[in-house]
């Protein structure tokens, strides 16, 4: 598998060539195996599925970019591709703009010196990231209910019932709604990422920015911020792949039409929609594919940009 | 922490937050121990002794297989876990301490599996679990979990090996320990805080999955608690003691188990081994 | 290569958890939608057969509604799907078919105790092969809250014009919901709404049949004006009935807070275990109908995975489902299901009763996106979801929404590209 170059630039005294190769076998086999069987394999498949064109009598034929051609430029589909697109950037916009700031600014709370009951409020506020999908998407379509009322009479306490509307039901509201809930579950892991790092921070660092006069909120700016970018890249990135893959929540909450009117729609949505088919739209394995693919390409985009564009740079900057 | 005015005001916000991180869960804790009539005319106030029902449990545990839903989970969960940690540590290691051909090339391939939800393959995967005769049992859920996760967790895991001082790796190597030892002796135990990290980040969404027990072991007595209650709440769905019932089934144990962790975690990450 | 290192894998993962299971013999699983019954499935209907059939064992293992199409295909292409295949109409099931998933069913000796309209929704087109035994059909209609007419002294409307005045005196009372729907699932805005009074303006079979051969328009005035009346429903629905759920519906009827509820028969039983009051109206239709027309809609049938490893095990099953037992249990059991065979079957439930009633009274017809019109892309039936809970939330005109459907249907269907 992997071949071996004994020696070079890496000192591993009196190895041979043969036990050196049995070393990397031995690390890396069973990873790379069960990693290329279950992951890859099947991923390929739906690559390769996306090449060909389901004929009416059932057979499948060759059609090499045929299906991506019609994604992109047919309306029939490329009208609810680029919608769901489109849905996808703000669910990811809203992430970053909502998720990831909160996230860091509970964990620079978190990780003051001397904070009490830091372990208690880090506990708690992970919590709804340790549930399922299933249940949150639920509890949350109880709770903004029309018919438990709980949001209602909650607004009602602070004399804002006018307020209430159903969010999850309006065109304009439903895809935000739907963010919000998923920010409200996943802020534990910016959180926890981002905290991790700043606790990674030398005490003497700060103790001397102090010493400088600056305040608790300046050094955090002018000396932590800056050394836990590259956390803050890979926190944003996560996010980025995350939310692109994103589909149980919306799922749960709005269907596979992720109305109303597709204005819930992602990528997932479409994709298991088109894969899968609905109620009586039958399942496209060569279409359900191509979104697949297209899914991938844009993933693999996104992650290029983050390699090359951002961690490049910020190298610079770790520690 | 010198100012007290400043320390309330974060208090204040944390608490805040927390109250919006806890509210829907104790809703929902809350409610299922009430009547259903109380349920909708009072959703905010906590049961009392003329409120106080649990009609709703004696619906799920009727349903008797919810103890071994949960065995179930624990099972293809903890496999998971075990051979993610494992097996990524030990390829982590090779790629981060071993220099040879194809080394950046095979990161790269790795790194594939951290962007592509591995859910596109689905079909493929049933295919590939039915001639393996492995339909129906958590063993297909814990090989297709770990291909899922072991990227991330290679890729975290590496972060982390790269981190040791050098100095305590060639100690190792001047005292005559095989690379075996290394790894097993003096690498594992200083990345554990890192597992720790890894594993949670790892038990959540294998934990709370619900595509793949569909797909690969929804019947047979293998379900996983989520599948079992995703099953049992279509069954029960306009029945709200039952639904509030079901959800804080799924819900209790996961924190308990997740208090009791986090404790450890802490300890993990504060202990300072990586710095 | 890969199968090897995989099979060390494979040693090392079944040591660790020794938690391979294999499926016994003679045991026959059924695939099912149909969640909500499975306690009747699991105390009566199975038993019934087992006290027939001692030696086959029966499990019935349903998948949420919204999972089944997606979970069902994924296992029958996998080759793990059950040995028993409950089926959509038409060409959902048809398509399972032609791909050789479900088995041919026309040596079932029971097959001849069903009429061909029964037998149509699980036949080939050229009307040679039925591939599954038709098990129940469906009615649409309002079902109302008996106690809450008579507090407010009023009568079953039996037109368009009385049905707008009930609502509007329900909601001048102010203490319920007049109309009992949401939105937020989109399906009963097109299913409980559109498909529900629709057919007394396009005159059910009739108008269907002229939408297949593409002589009928969706743009026809009879589809804009049933979805008129639909979009008059919405001043007498719920509050925030745009994010309303289907089992937000269901508890809201049952709780007594909601007059009139848009039905299925089905909701039925739902509303039986919740002790509400119920009677029944069909869809009042518009002012100068002669005949009125119903929803009645073979919905489910049940058949026989092609690769079952207990095909024999699982033809006797299937042979007992079209017997005149099972049709008595499941019209009784599950009030709302009406059995598709021509077995007498005595129902005992008023208001299923009721439903019943109005095949003598109307002529049935079935939903008109079922057949042949749900083949292509866009779906009709997706598009019919959309658009009805659009004109129902009041984002889209019925004039706008006939437009769109009959653009999605003129995109991959010849007869309407004329």
């Amino acid at each position: 598998m992997a071949d071996a170059k004994a020696g070079a630039g890496n000192a591993i005294v009196g190895m041979g060539r043969g036990s050196y190769a049995m070393l990397l076998v031995f690390f890396l086999g069973p990873a790379v195996v069960i990693y290329t069987v279950f992951s890859i394999y099947p991923l390929l498949a739906t690559i390769f599925n996306s090449l060909y064109l389901r004929q009416p009598d059932g057979a499948y034929i060759f059609n090499g970019l045929g299906n991506f051609q019609t994604l992109l430029t047919d309306t029939t589909w490329s009208a609810p591709f680029w919608n769901a697109f489109r849905n996808n950037c703000y669910f990811f916009l809203i992430h970053m703009l909502v998720q990831n700031p909160i996230g860091l600014a509970l964990a620079a709370m978190l990780s003051l010196p001397r904070l009490r009951f830091r372990a208690t409020y880090r506990t708690l506020i992970f919590m709804p990231t340790m549930l399922s999908v299933v249940i949150i998407g639920f509890t949350w379509q109880l709770i903004l209910s029309p018919l438990w009322g709980i949001s209602k009479m909650f607004l009602n306490a602070f004399g804002l019932g006018f307020l209430f509307a159903p969010w999850l039901g309006q065109e304009s509201t439903a895809l935000i709604t739907v963010s919000l809930i998923s920010v409200w579950q996943f802020v534990g892991i910016p959180m926890i990422l981002i905290y991790t790092a700043l606790l990674a921070i030398p005490e003497e660092l700060i103790d001397a920015a102090t010493v400088d006069g600056l305040n608790q909120f300046q050094a955090f700016i002018w000396v932590k911020l800056p050394l836990i970018f590259p956390t803050i890249g890979l926190v944003s990135v996560l996010t980025f792949v995350n939310n692109f893959n994103a589909f149980d929540l919306i799922y749960a909450m709005k269907g596979a039409l992720a109305g109303p009117n597709f204005s819930a729609d992602i990528m997932g949505t479409l994709f298991y929609r088109t894969f899968f088919g609905n109620q009586l739209q039958l399942g496209d394995l060569s279409m359900g594919s191509t979104i697949a693919t297209m899914m991938f390409l844009i993933i693999l985009i996104g992650i290029m940009c983050y390699l090359f564009l951002i961690q490049r740079r910020m190298q610079r900057y770790s520690f | 922490m010198r100012k007290p005015a400043s320390a309330i005001a974060v208090h204040g916000i944390l608490i805040l937050y927390t109250a919006l991180a806890l509210f829907p869960i104790i809703l929902v804790i809350m409610n299922s121990f009430k009547a259903r009539k109380a349920i909708f005319g009072a959703p905010l106030a906590l049961p009392t002794p003329s409120t106080f029902s649990l009609i709703g449990y004696d619906k799920v545990f009727g349903d008797s297989s919810i103890v071994s839903y949960y065995l179930n989970s624990i099972t293809a969960t903890g496999g998971t876990i075990f051979f993610t940690l494992l097996f990524g540590a030990m390829a982590a290691w090779a790629l981060t301490e071993y220099k040879f051909r194809w080394n950046t090339l095979l990161t790269l391939f790795l790194a594939v599996g951290i962007m592509v939800p591995i859910r596109l393959g689905s079909v493929a995967i049933i295919q590939l679990i039915v001639e393996l005769n492995l339909i129906n049992t958590l063993t297909a859920l814990i090989l297709v979990y770990t291909a899922q996760n072991l990227p991330l967790s290679i890729f975290i895991l590496s972060e982390f090996i790269a981190q040791i001082p050098k100095d305590l790796r060639e100690a190792g190597r001047c005292d005559g320990l095989s690379e075996y030892s290394i790894f097993f002796y003096i690498v594992l135990p200083l990345i554990r805080p890192a597992m720790a990290t890894v594993a949670v980040f790892t038990m959540i969404p294998v934990w709370n999955d619900l595509w793949f027990p569909l797909l690969l072991a929804p019947t047979g007595g293998k379900q996983t608690i989520t599948l079992g209650i995703q099953q049992f709440l279509g069954q029960y769905i306009t029945d709200w003691n039952a639904v509030l019932s079901a959800l804080s089934t799924a819900i209790i144990p996961v924190l308990i188990l997740y208090v009791v962790f986090s404790r450890q975690l802490i300890r993990g990450l504060t202990s300072g081994a990586v710095k | 290569m890969l199968k090897t290192g995989l099979k060390t894998m494979l040693l090392t993962a079944v040591a660790m958890t020794a938690f391979a299971g294999a499926a016994s013999a003679g045991k026959l699983t059924i695939e099912s939608w149909r969640n909500d019954d499975a306690t009747i499935w699991k105390e009566k209907i199975i038993p019934a057969f087992q006290a027939k059939h001692p030696d086959i064992t029966v499990e019935f293992t349903p998948t949420a509604p919204k999972e089944y199409n997606a979970a069902l295909n994924a296992r029958l292409e996998g080759g793990t799907a059950g040995d028993i295949i409950t089926c959509r109409p038409f060409d959902a099931s048809l398509e399972l078919f032609n791909k050789g998933h479900l088995a041919g069913l026309n040596d079932l000796p029971s097959m001849a105790g069903f009429s061909d309209v029964a037998k149509s929704a699980w036949t080939t087109d050229d009307g040679k092969t039925t591939f599954c035994v038709p098990m129940a059909s469906v009615i649409h209609g309002f079902i109302y809250n008996k106690d809450i007419f008579a507090e407010l002294k009023l009568a079953e409307p039996k037109t368009e014009e009385e049905f707008l005045a009930v609502l509007e005196a329900i909601k001048k009372d102010g203490k319920y919901v007049p109309l009992v729907l949401g939105t937020n699932d989109q399906w009963e805005a097109a299913t409980m709404g559109f498909q529900n009074i629709g057919p007394n303006y396009w005159k059910g079979e009739k108008g269907r049949k002229k939408l297949i051969d593409g002589t009928g328009k969706l743009t026809d005035p009879e589809y804009v004006n049933t979805f008129a009346a639909l979009a008059k429903w919405a001043p007498y629905m719920g509050d925030g009935y745009k994010a309303q759920t289907y089992p937000d519906s269901q508890n809201l009827f049952g709780l007594g807070k909601g007059a009139i509820y848009a039905a299925g028969s089905w909701d039925i039983s739902t509303f039986r275990g919740q002790d509400v009051p119920m009677g029944a109206f069909k869809a009042p239709p518009p002012a100068g109908s002669a005949d009125c027309y119903i929803s009645d809609h073979t919905d489910i049938g049940i058949g026989m995975n092609a690769k079952s490893a207990n095909a024999a095990d699982a033809k006797v099953f299937l042979d007992w489902i079209g017997s005149d037992e099972f049709a008595n249990i499941l019209g009784n059991a599950l009030p709302g299901f009406f059995p598709l065979s021509n077995a007498k079957v005595t129902l005992t439930d008023d208001v299923a009763q009721t439903f019943v009633s109005w095949r003598g009274e109307c002529k049935s017809t079935i939903r008109d996106s079922y057949q042949i019109l749900s083949r292509g892309t866009p779906n009709l039936e997706n598009e019919m979801w959309n658009v009805s809970a659009q004109v129902l939330n009041g984002t889209m005109t019925p004039e706008a929404a006939g437009a769109q459907l009959e653009d999605g249907l003129k995109k991959w269907y010849a007869p309407h590209q004329k």
